[in-house]
């Protein structure tokens, strides 16, 4: 687990630990701007048909924030079609980091475990560094992190859902057994999301439609920095414990006696 | 010679190369963020101008867009 003020991935050390999906944003003008507020260093992009019709580039408008790329798999649903379009991605972007997603259900969004355990493997073996989009299952983390992942990525709820962390206990068990980073991916809805996902230990939190899709994406993207950075200080300076009766904060010696 | 080009079946010149089918993709060759598959492997950007496409093959050309 990375220590302190930087989130470690692989050898890089970013100072925020929050990393920002471009996928929703109505512009990339937009996007940008959002980008900039969050502080996020570290920016997905994912690789489509050229559509001729599309205007601008991310790549360039990406470099101007200083974000690093980290190309995804969506839109794959099997381990092959994510395969090669990590290695089209490696081509494209020049990097070897790829968020590993393979998608199982297009309704709920939900990733295929066993689809994704199989390109982790072959990605890995083939020198990537690998940040799989998992289920938040403590035996599938613990397969992905001994598969050589550079870090695990549960979610909290399906992509773009909004529902928060559906299994606080899950994810604490994942976070407590892992030795990569922990990055809570996906179904943040708000900022108390992401705020609880660093009080329960995760090393980072990626998101994307909470920002881009919010009525006000500049006004999110400011939100989620600082529940980011308060979570992660109230995980570090430890929270006081849950007690059934109220304990008071004032001294029991000395209480006057008036009657 | 015809190719199927991002799914969509297209004509291209003789001795076209991959350099021609991203042309005729509507990408900029030159730009950034670009990568092609040719029947399901990929083709490194070094090898694009000599590589010459065959009848009948499938080409894929993709491009960074929002996402993730």
């Amino acid at each position: 687990m990375a220590d302190g003020a930087t989130l470690a991935i692989a050898g890089r050390e970013f100072r925020s630990r929050l990393i920002l999906g471009t996928g929703g944003f109505r512009s990339l003008e937009s996007m940008a701007e959002a980008i900039a507020a969050s502080r996020a260093e570290l920016a997905t992009v994912a690789l489509w048909r050229v559509d001729p019709s599309a205007r601008g580039s991310i790549v360039e408008v990406l470099e101007r924030t200083g974000c690093t790329l980290l190309p995804n798999t969506a839109g794959c649903f099997t381990a092959h079609d994510a395969i090669l379009t990590a290695q089209l991605a490696r081509e494209a972007f020049e990097t070897d980091w790829i968020k590993l997603e393979v998608i199982g259900d297009d309704r709920t969004l939900l990733p295929d475990a066993s689809e994704l355990l199989d390109a982790a493997e072959a990605l890995v073996g083939e020198g990537f560094v690998v940040l799989p989009y998992s289920n938040d299952d403590p035996v599938l983390a613990r397969r992905l992190e001994d598969a050589g992942c550079a870090a695990v990525m549960p979610l909290g709820s399906p992509i773009g859902s909004g529902m928060g962390i559906r299994n606080p206990y899950n994810l604490r068990l994942i976070v407590e057994q892992a030795s990569v980073p922990v990055i809570l991916d996906a179904g943040v809805g708000t900022a108390s999301d992401a705020a609880l996902a660093m009080e329960a230990g995760c090393d980072g939190v990626l998101l994307a439609s909470a920002v881009s899709r919010a009525a006000d994406p500049v006004g999110m993207a400011r939100a989620m920095r600082h529940a980011v950075e308060a979570g992660r200080l109230a995980f570090e300076s430890g929270r006081i414990p849950r007690r059934l009766y109220g304990e008071a904060s004032t001294p029991t010696e000395g209480v006057p006696e008036l009657t | 010679m015809r190719v199927t080009l991002n799914g969509e079946p297209r004509e291209l010149g003789q001795d076209a190369s991959v350099v021609d089918a991203v042309a005729a993709s509507g990408a900029e060759p030159e730009g950034r963020g670009l990568a092609v598959a040719v029947d399901g492997e990929v083709v490194p950007r070094g090898e694009w101008g000599a590589f010459e496409l065959r009848d009948g093959q499938s080409v894929e050309i993709l491009k960074a867009v929002q996402g993730g």
